[in-house]
């Protein structure tokens, strides 16, 4: 039997997902916790030691698989950090940072304008794994960009930087940093024309950065032997996914425009696949255009690490409507506190569970009102009209939930639910009455990279293994 | 062909007039300047932010509702502090609220730090004009 590996170096856990190629199936999946310390391959064994026991119980016979391809993502290490740097904060420098985010990418810190001395400091102590170099439409500005390259060569800056800027600053750039030894890569302009993100070159050339540098530097070297490789950082593994899964491939239909909410431990993921222009006549969209396939990372927003910083983004007030505590008798701080500092917790009494799930819809209503555009009224002298900053996510038709909590809960769909469009505050363009999918079985990072080589039967068995929830 | 510059142009303030701003495009192009054009409704900050990104020569805001005056104040200032102090300023349209006297309308907007500024009805290919004599292109 021929069949595909699929590999997550998780930050926590290595996931594997055999697929049988020819019957287009999940053939097993299995996890053990990620060994990032002495040897990555020594938790990858043991998860590949479970899937053997699962494939078998199922009376198929291990010897005779034959894994023609063994392909793999990662956000082991800390996943992959970046700093970008641009010229206007709501243009160059914010393309930049959506770009870095679409590529998997943790956006540590945005800089713009003609960086200071202790900016470049800061930067070069900073344990970043890209910097990504931007500033200028194409034939616009050159002198802020190519400023900051010099800063950047004089201070001999050791991590690769990614130069995505005015390419008529190209030329000049390139011969500061062959002469100071910088490591670099160009690609295309990540803003060409004026509000116009351009953020595919961008990001193919972060993945390849990362696939030939930073997966080396951080320990997985040794992983590199055993299976065909390392191709993407994970998050854009699953952005890849429901990438495909919305458009399509050659033979096989997508389901239209559509959303994807990862509640992690540390942090809760936002992806949206749609163009987002305005639903509703009189309305003008403003600032920089959206990507298709955009990302949103919410570094505050989490169920162990970040619960402690959910509950001061959320306030107690929120959190207790989901909880339905109206006379106050749950000490809500206690037990964000308690799962902050027991990262390990798995809720085991429904008390427990029932706390999980209000945290986790009071996260997905704060992450998914920051992704989602939002509506400001103008008054001119033809009557009220509004800016549409960000997408319009209103007739978005799925949302797909992922990460333990929602995989583990009874009713992921309330905990979905809490980012639905709310009349009560119609300026947010939330998705109206979307159906609700849950990645029951942990696919979408594998079949982001199944996407990779065979994009029909990616979209074909994510139709088939992500469960609809009513 | 394309003749080196570039120009950022644009509706100020609450005002959605949108059919001049297009002819000014339309016509700037044509004579060979990059236009880079904010678009309608487009506050101070939006014409400044496309101007420092795109390193344009000059700025051409447009007005036809009578609120320009208000919309324009403290634009040069702007300017000066996002690093444009030598963009050329350019304002035309129905700029101020009624019938006033051109030559006083004129000299306010002048002190208000604007290059130039144009009466209701002035034929774009004029401004064009006036701006290649500005920046050098022709003789004054």
């Amino acid at each position: 039997m021929n069949a595909y590996l699929l590999i997550d170096f998780g930050s926590t856990y290595t996931k594997l997902t055999a697929v049988d190629i020819e019957n287009e199936e999940i053939l097993a999946t299995a996890k053990d916790i990620t060994t990032i310390e002495d040897d990555i391959m020594t938790g990858f064994k043991k998860a590949y030691e479970k899937l053997k026991l699962c494939i078998e119980e199922k009376n198929i016979k291990f010897d005779e698989i034959n894994f023609i391809k063994k392909i793999a993502c990662s956000s082991a290490a800390g996943g992959l950090k970046m700093y970008a740097i641009g010229l206007v904060p709501e243009l160059t420098a914010d393309a930049a940072k959506k770009a870095a985010l679409g590529a998997g990418a943790r956006v540590m810190k945005t800089y713009s304008y003609e960086l200071n001395h202790s900016e470049i400091e800061e930067i070069k102590n900073s344990n970043a794994d890209i910097l990504l170099l931007a500033g200028g439409t194409d034939g616009g500005n050159k002198k802020c960009i190519i400023h900051n390259a010099k800063l950047i060569a004089e201070i001999k800056i050791e991590i690769p930087v990614l130069l995505a800027g005015n390419k008529s600053a190209n030329d000049e750039i390139i011969e500061i940093f062959e002469e100071a030894d910088i490591d670099y890569i160009v690609t295309e302009n990540v803003m060409p024309k004026l509000n116009k993100i351009n953020e595919k070159p961008t990001r193919e050339a972060i993945r390849k950065i990362f696939m030939t540098k930073i997966v080396e530097a951080k320990g997985m070297k040794n992983a590199e032997n055993f299976i065909s490789g390392i191709l993407m950082p994970t998050p854009a593994a699953v952005l890849k996914a429901a990438e495909v899964l919305a458009l399509g491939s050659d033979d096989e239909d997508g389901l239209g425009n559509l959303m994807v909410v990862d509640i992690g431990g540390a942090t809760t993921d936002i992806h949206s696949l749609a163009e987002g222009d305005p639903s509703n006549a009189g309305v003008i969209p403003k600032g920089l255009e959206e990507p298709f396939a955009k990302r949103t990372v919410e570094g505050d927003l989490g169920m162990r690490y970040s619960a402690l910083s959910l509950l001061e983004a959320a306030g107690t007030k929120k959190i207790r409507r989901y909880l339905h505590d109206d006379h106050k008798e749950i000490d809500v701080k206690a037990h964000c506190n308690h799962r902050h500092e027991n990262i390990m917790m798995v809720p085991q009494t429904p008390e427990e569970i029932f706390f999980d799930e209000a945290m986790a819809g009071a996260g997905t209503e704060i992450a998914m009102v920051r992704h989602c555009g939002w509506l400001e009224s103008v008054f001119t002298p033809m009557g009220v009209m509004y800016y549409q900053h960000g997408k319009d996510l209103l007739d978005v038709k799925y949302v797909i939930g992922t990460g333990g909590v929602l995989v583990h809960s009874k009713n992921p769909r309330n905990i979905l639910k809490a980012g639905e469009f709310n009349k009560e505050q119609p300026v947010h363009l939330l998705p109206r009455s979307p159906n609700y999918l849950i990645d029951s079985t942990y696919i979408l990072s594998a079949m982001g990279l199944l996407a990779g080589e065979k994009p029909d039967m990616a979209v074909r068995i994510m139709k088939k293994y992500l469960e609809k929830v009513n | 062909m394309k003749n080196g510059k570039t120009i950022v142009i644009g509706v100020i303030g609450s005002d959605c007039h949108a059919v001049g701003n297009k002819i000014i495009d339309h016509v700037l192009t044509q004579q060979g300047f990059n236009v880079i054009n904010v678009g309608v409704i487009s506050p101070q900050e939006d014409f400044i932010n496309a101007a420092v990104e795109t390193d344009a020569d000059a700025i051409i805001i447009s007005s036809l509702y009578g609120h320009g005056e208000l919309d324009c104040q403290g634009f040069k200032e702007k300017c000066d502090e996002a690093g444009l102090q030598d963009v050329k300023l350019y304002v035309g349209g129905n700029i101020v609220v009624g019938k006033q006297d051109w030559n006083t309308v004129e000299a306010r907007f002048k002190d208000m730090g604007f290059d130039r500024v144009y009466k209701p009805g002035t034929p774009i290919e004029l401004t064009a004009e006036d701006i290649k004599k500005d920046l050098g292109m022709i003789p004054a």
